[in-house]
Parts: structure tokens; sequence; C-alpha cells
């Protein structure tokens, strides 16, 4: 493959049709700017400030924006969150849509058919793959991203960490717990 | 756009047999050094003009291998067949790794310094409504069925169930429409939320699923 994609990206230069600089700013900006950390960051701030939560679920591309965070695969975001009643899961059945400018580009494991298959039939048994077991009195709702809307699971915050700081709850927030086939890490994994 | 029956092979939801999920850490976006570069042509290439996402989307899901291929694989076959269908890239000039004919102009070219803006704007899909919408909130509906001739974003295990319309999301880009070069289109988009006893035969009470349909995609009940 690699050569493959060096000769057509030498026609395309040659041709006039990419910028090599255009490239490697992409690359770097996904590489660098744009990952799960922004989403961990919106997270954060919906558990330490209510007004945000609220503003973050009925609003939620302002919201993300009014953090700094927007643009392409994000263009229309909706925050679902999770509650004892209610367990948010997040798919794209039909390829691989996913909120790029709150999480990054998708794990592979996002992208293939393993998970696309299943997590709308038998969530339950993929979060258990996942290492999830969630109470078996909470629902899940499954959300399939099958038009430009894209999906941002807020988890619950974690229990004893009313005492942390915006910064150290973001910390707690791993990709996994966005998409919803995780839950946030524990407190004593960073307040020892 | 060729003849022949439509067939797309990435409608994967609820398919089975396909093994174990294969976990990975956080921060690994990319699995060779290949990639990356496909990545970048893709959106370069993509925001050029020449076509839109729907296509690209159709121009995967419709190849014969998709399902051989791994995902930036998936993305330069794509990239590849669009090139190609409309003539600005010759097999001859892959082998040889540079220009032989010359290029057909392109609307638009991104140099590294549209990247910021391109970036932060994104590609919004929601356009002016010219009418109200036909469904409410809390209305029941039932999904169409298929078999469609072309690119759809309603997947085969959604077809002909009963839903209920759960959110409004404006008036959005059709990508049927957008896809097989007819246009935009625009389209009434719907989250319709699904019991999952009546998507799945083994489906767990309580289970519920949503999809984004557009106003086409539904009947009401």
């Amino acid at each position: 493959m690699d050569l493959r994609v060096r000769a057509l990206e030498s026609v395309l230069v040659d041709k006039g049709y990419v910028d090599p600089a255009a490239l490697d700013v992409l690359i770097e900006t996904y590489e660098t700017r744009i990952g799960p950390r922004n989403g961990a960051r919106v997270v954060a701030r919906a558990w330490v400030d209510a007004e945000y939560r609220d503003w973050l679920l009925s609003d939620a591309t302002a919201a993300i924006a009014w953090l700094g965070y927007t643009g392409r695969q994000s263009e229309h975001m909706i925050a679902v969150e999770n509650t004892l009643q209610q367990h948010n899961l997040v798919v794209c059945t039909l390829c691989s849509c996913y909120p790029w400018a709150v999480l990054g580009l998708p794990p592979t494991w996002y992208k293939s058919a393993p998970y696309r298959s299943r997590a709308v039939r038998d969530p339950r048994g993929v979060l258990a793959e996942f290492g999830v077991t969630l109470p078996p009195h909470t629902d899940i709702r499954v959300w399939d991203s099958t038009a430009e809307v894209r999906y941002l699971v807020v988890p619950m915050r974690p229990s004893g960490s009313e005492h942390l700081g915006e910064e150290e709850l973001a910390a707690l927030v791993t990709r996994d717990s966005m998409i919803g086939t995780g839950l946030p890490r524990n407190v004593e994994d960073v307040d020892p | 756009m060729s003849s022949g029956e439509y067939v797309t092979r990435a409608d994967l939801g609820g398919r089975l047999g396909y093994g174990p999920i294969k976990f990975e850490p956080e921060y690994k976006a990319w699995h060779a050094d290949w990639e990356p570069r496909v990545f970048a042509l893709q959106l370069s290439m993509g925001a050029a003009g020449v076509w839109n996402l729907d296509m690209t989307r159709s121009a995967r899901e419709t190849l014969p291998d998709y399902d051989q291929r791994s995902y930036y694989e998936i993305w330069y076959a794509a990239l590849l067949k669009q090139l190609d269908e409309r003539g600005l890239v010759t097999a001859d000039e892959l082998a040889a790794g540079r220009s032989i004919h010359l290029p057909p102009a392109l609307p638009r070219v991104v140099h590294a310094s549209d990247v910021p803006t391109l970036q932060a704007h994104g590609a919004p899909t929601e356009r002016l409504a010219t009418k109200g919408p036909r469904f409410a909130v809390g209305q029941r509906v039932r999904t169409v069925t298929g078999p469609t001739p072309h690119h759809t974003r309603l997947p085969g295990y959604a077809q002909g169930k009963p839903a209920v319309i759960e959110r409004v999301h404006g008036v959005h880009v059709f990508a049927d429409a957008n896809a097989s070069g007819h246009g935009e289109q625009p389209q009434w988009l719907y989250t319709v939320v699904f019991r999952g006893t009546d998507l799945w035969p083994d489906a767990e009470q309580g289970l519920t699923v949503s999809i984004d349909a557009w106003e086409p995609y539904l009947e009401a009940a």
C-alpha cells in the first residue's frame, strides 16, 4: 500500500490537485489538536456546571462550540446523558460516523464489522466484551448515526469525585465512556 | 452511474458472525505510515468541489471487496474509483507516479492556509425550510421498505418497522439524492426510536434503538 499511496499522492500533487503542505497540516491537526481530550473537557464542564450541562443537553452544537470545538463531522451535535435508568451507546452501522471535533478519529473497532453489526442487536453483550456490566434495571438506548447528526455520550460522574476540579475530572473521562462502550475511570486512578 | 443493481456491502446492523471486537488504546490514530496520507488526500480532494461526501460513502459501500479491505484501504480504493470515474487520474499515471495527461481544472484546490477555516466550519447539512415538518414529536410512524436501487441511509434492519418521532432536527441535505448526483433535495430529518423487540426476535426487554431518518423514509402509522 505504501508505494501505491505514494504514487497516487505524486500524481495528484503533480497535477496541482492537492497541496502537499495542506496534507501535512490536515494530518498534524488530527494528530495534535483534535482528539478525545476535547470531549473530556466538555463532559467535565457539564459535571461541574449545571447550567452548562442543561445547555449541552438542549443545544450541544452551541455549547461545544463555546468551548472551542467545531467543524468537520461535528456540525450538528447532540449530547445524551447516561443515568441509572438509561445507558446510551453510539454506533454507525452503515459506515463510521463519529464526532471528530470532540473525539478525534474513530478507533478501528468502531469502524469494523463486529461492533457495527452487534451494537444495535446485542448491546449488553457488546458492553460485556468491553468489560462493562450495567445494573440489570438500566435500559440501553442505542443511537445509530445514520445522518449528519453526531452523538456525544455524557457518562455519569463517578462517585467520590466531589472534591475534584474540572481538569482532574476530565482525566477520568475516557474516549470509550463518551461512545458508551466504557465508563469513566475510578477516582482512585487519578487521585491515589 | 453504471447500470445494474445497486449493492451496498456496508449495511451491517444486526448481522451475525463477525467475531469478537478488537480493542485498541485511546491514542492510536494510524496503523501504517500510508494511512494518514490517504486520510489527508481524501479530505483534500473531498473539499475540491468535484464530489460530495454522500457520493464518497456510496463509492465506498459499493466496493466489491469492501469486507476484505481495512478501513483506509476502503478509503484509498474509493478515492481511486472517484478519480477514475471522472477521468482525473488514469492507470498509466498511477504506474508512472506522475501526471501524463493534461489535467482538467478542479473547482478549487485546498491549500495549507485554507485548512483551519475548512476545519472549523466543516460542511453543515442543515438548510432553510420551505415547508413545515410532516411529523411531530411523539407521533407514531412506520419506516418504508426496500429494496432501494441507490445509496440510502435507511439501514436494512430498520426498514418496515414501527417507530416514534423523538426529535425534529430541521431540514437537511438528503443523502439519497445527493449521493446520486440529483442535488441536495433537502428534507426534514428526525430521530425516530424503535423498540428493540420490534427489530430483533432475540432483543432484551427495554432496549431501544434510534436512527436519524429523513422524511421520505417515514410513513404515518
